[in-house]
C-alpha cells in the first residue's frame, strides 16, 4: 500500500513541462536533471515533493516526446506513482520501464494536498482527505510484467527475450 | 483475412494474422536514436549486457538536436555517441547531416518497414508505408540488442482524404486542421491511416509532412499507402529497389472515418500552447509576431525552401522580425541553392542555419526572449518548447510562416500573392 500527498497539475502536462528541452545539456546528468522536475507547470514542486508522494494529472498526461528522462526523473523526486485520467502513449510505455507506476482514474475526485492510499495490486485509491474511492484502469498485462520486474532492463536482464 | 494497413504490415513482419488488441514481437528494420535521447539509450544498451548490436548496419545514430553543439556538456554527449558507434559498427550522421526524419525518408525507411527511434517524430516515415513510431530510451536500447521489439497492435482511424486543396493550402495545414478536429488525444494509442483520392494526388513530401505530426493527435503511426507517388520518390534518390505497393484491403475494418474536404479548408495555425489550439489564420490576422522560423522534420524539405521563395521573392522580411531558415538535409539545402531558392531567401533577409533541427527544442538557434512570439513551421508550440516559458509559439504552414514574414504579423497567404 502507498500512502502519500497529491500534487495536483491540470491537462496535457507536456514532457517539456515535465524535463524542459532547455535543459538538454544536463540529461546526461539525471540527478541534477531531477531538481528542475515539472519546473515549467509547478515552480515550487521539486522542492516540495516528498518520497512516496504522487503526481496528479489530468488528460494526457506525458504528451510530446520520447525523452524517458520526463518519467525517470519524476521517478528520482521520490513520486510513488503518477495518476491521471488518460495517458500519452510513449509517456505510459517509458514509465512502466523506468518502474514508475501509472494509473488511469477519474482524478477530478482529487485535489492538490489530499492524502491518498493506492493500492497497486488492486488499483484502488482510497482519497483519505475526502473519502472518495476510485478504481483505476488495469494496468494491461504485457506492461505488468515488465513493471513487476522493476522495468525493462530488469525484465529483459533476467529473461533474455520479451516473453510477453 | 482483410486487413487495414497496420494490420498488412504487423501481420507480414510478424508471421500471422494479426488483430487490434493483439500483442505482437515483432523484428525491427531500424532503430534509432538522436543526440538528446541517444546518450541515455546508449547507456542502458550496455547495461543490458549484451555482446554487440543486432544489426549494426540498421542501428542509426544522428547528431541534429544540438548541432553543432552550444554546449560543453552536449559535446560530450556527441563525443559518446560517436565513440559508441565506433566500437560497436553502428552508422554515425553527425553534425551537419540533417534532421534524422529527413535523412530516414532520404536514405533508408521502405514501405513495409518497422522502424523504432527514440524520438517522438519518428512517426514521419509513415509518410512512405513504413510502420515507424517513436517510443524511449529503453525499449530502443532492447531494440538495439535484440533486434525486436513488441507492439499492442493499434485499432486504426482512417482519415479520408476528397477533394483539392486550394492554392497556398498545404499539407501543413490539413494536419493542422485534424488535430484541431480531434484534439492533442484524439488518437492516443491509435494508428491514423489516411485515405482518399487527396490521397493518390499528394506528394511524398506532402505525406511526410503529415504523418510528422500524427503524435500530437496522440497516434502511434500515420500511414500512407505505397503507391506510384511513393515509386516516384524513391526512384527519384536512386532507391526504386526498395519500393513495394503496399495498401489496405477494399473493405478493412476502422475504428471511425472522418472524412475532410480539402477544398473547404483555409490556412490554418496552432495558438499556443497546444497544437490542438486551432484557428484559421483569418481569425488571427494581425496577431505581431518577432520571429519567423521556417524549418524542421515537419517543414524543411525542399518544396518548403520553393513555397518561402515564391512568396519572398522580390520582398524583404519586416525589419521588426528575425527570418530563420533550416533546410532539412544537405541534399534539400544543395537542391536550394541549385533552384536559386537559398539566394531568394537570403536576399529577402532570411538566416540560413545548418540542416539539423535548429531552434525547434529550445537548445540554441532561435531561442526566444521573454514574451516574444514565434511562428513557426514546426510540429509543438508547447509552453516552454523554443527555450522560453516566457515565450509564445504559434504553428503554421511555410506559405503562411513566409507571408507574415514580409507583413511582420500573421497573414493569409493568399492575401500576398
Amino acid at each position: 500500500m502507498l500512502k502519500g500527498k497529491a500534487f495536483k497539475f491540470g491537462d496535457n502536462i507536456s514532457t517539456d513541462l515535465i524535463a524542459p528541452g532547455r535543459l538538454v545539456h544536463l540529461r546526461s546528468n539525471l540527478p541534477e536533471l531531477a531538481k528542475h522536475v515539472l519546473e515549467d507547470a509547478d515552480p515550487t514542486f521539486a522542492a516540495r515533493v516528498k518520497p512516496g508522494d504522487f503526481v496528479v494529472g489530468g488528460s494526457n498526461f506525458g504528451l510530446g516526446s520520447s525523452r524517458e528522462h520526463a518519467p525517470v526523473i519524476i521517478k528520482m523526486s521520490g513520486v510513488a506513482a503518477v495518476l491521471a485520467k488518460s495517458v500519452a502513449r510513449i509517456f505510459f510505455r517509458n514509465a512502466i520501464n523506468v518502474g514508475l507506476p501509472v494509473l488511469v482514474c477519474d482524478t477530478d475526485k482529487i485535489n492538490d494536498g489530499d492524502e491518498l492510499e493506492v493500492d497497486l495490486a488492486s488499483g484502488v485509491i482510497r482519497n483519505r482527505t475526502n473519502g472518495e474511492v476510485l478504481s483505476s484502469g488495469k494496468i494491461p498485462d504485457a506492461m505488468l510484467s515488465i513493471l513487476n520486474e522493476g522495468g525493462l532492463k530488469p525484465y529483459i536482464k533476467k529473461h533474455g527475450d520479451f516473453k510477453l | 483475412m482483410v486487413k487495414n494497413l497496420t494490420q498488412r504490415i504487423l501481420s507480414t513482419k510478424t508471421g500471422g494474422d494479426v488483430a487490434p488488441g493483439d500483442i505482437v514481437v515483432s523484428p525491427v528494420d531500424w532503430a534509432l536514436v538522436q543526440d538528446t535521447t541517444g546518450p541515455l539509450t546508449v547507456r542502458e544498451f550496455l547495461g543490458l549486457d549484451l555482446p554487440k548490436l543486432a544489426n549494426p548496419a540498421h542501428t542509426i545514430l544522428f547528431i541534429d538536436h544540438a548541432a553543432p553543439s552550444p554546449q560543453k556538456q552536449l559535446s560530450c554527449d556527441h563525443t559518446f555517441l560517436r565513440k559508441f558507434a565506433r566500437d560497436y559498427g553502428a552508422v554515425l550522421s553527425d553534425v551537419g547531416e540533417g534532421v534524422c526524419h529527413q535523412i530516414m525518408a532520404e536514405k533508408y525507411a521502405r514501405p513495409g518497414d518497422v522502424i523504432v527511434g527514440a524520438d517522438s517524430h519518428t512517426v514521419t516515415a509513415g509518410g512512405l508505408g513504413a510502420f515507424a513510431t517513436g517510443m524511449g530510451s529503453s525499449d530502443v536500447a532492447a531494440a538495439f540488442g535484440l533486434g525486436k521489439t513488441w507492439f499492442r497492435v493499434p485499432e486504426s482511424i482512417l482519415v479520408k482524404l476528397t477533394g483539392r486543396l486550394q492554392n497556398n493550402v498545404t499539407a501543413k495545414d490539413i494536419i493542422l486542421h485534424l488535430i484541431g478536429l480531434i484534439g492533442a488525444d484524439g488518437a492516443t494509442y491509435k494508428a491514423l491511416e489516411f485515405g482518399g483520392d487527396g490521397v493518390t494526388v499528394m506528394s511524398v513530401s506532402d505525406r511526410l509532412t503529415i504523418a510528422n505530426m500524427a503524435v500530437e493527435a496522440g497516434a502511434k503511426v500515420g500511414l500512407f499507402p505505397s503507391d506510384e507517388k511513393t515509386r516516384e520518390y524513391l526512384e527519384g534518390l536512386g532507391r526504386g529497389q526498395d519500393y513495394q505497393p503496399l495498401t489496405a484491403d477494399n473493405g478493412a475494418a476502422y475504428e471511425k472515418v472522418i472524412d475532410i474536404d480539402l477544398s473547404s479548408l483555409a490556412p490554418t495555425v496552432a495558438r499556443p500552447h497546444t497544437v490542438d489550439n486551432t484557428a484559421t489564420v483569418s481569425e488571427l490576422a494581425g496577431t505581431r509576431i518577432d520571429q519567423v522560423f521556417i524549418g524542421t522534420c515537419t517543414n524543411g524539405r525542399l518544396s518548403d525552401l520553393k513555397q518561402a521563395a515564391d512568396i519572398l521573392k522580390g520582398h524583404r522580411r519586416h525589419p521588426d522580425i528575425r527570418l530563420l531558415v533550416a533546410p532539412a538535409s544537405p541534399q534539400v539545402m544543395l537542391a536550394g541553392m541549385k533552384m536559386g531558392y537559398i539566394q531568394t531567401l537570403v536576399e529577402a533577409g532570411a538566416v540560413i542555419l545548418p540542416p539539423g533541427c535548429a531552434g525547434c527544442l529550445g537548445v540554441h538557434q532561435g531561442v526566444l526572449g521573454d514574451g516574444e512570439r514565434c511562428l513557426s513551421t514546426a510540429n509543438r508550440n508547447f509552453l516552454g518548447r523554443m527555450g522560453n516559458p516566457e515565450g509564445f509559439i504559434y504553428l503554421s504552414s511555410t506559405p503562411t510562416a513566409a507571408a507574415s514574414a514580409i507583413t511582420g504579423v500573421i497573414t493569409d497567404p493568399r492575401e500576398v500573392i
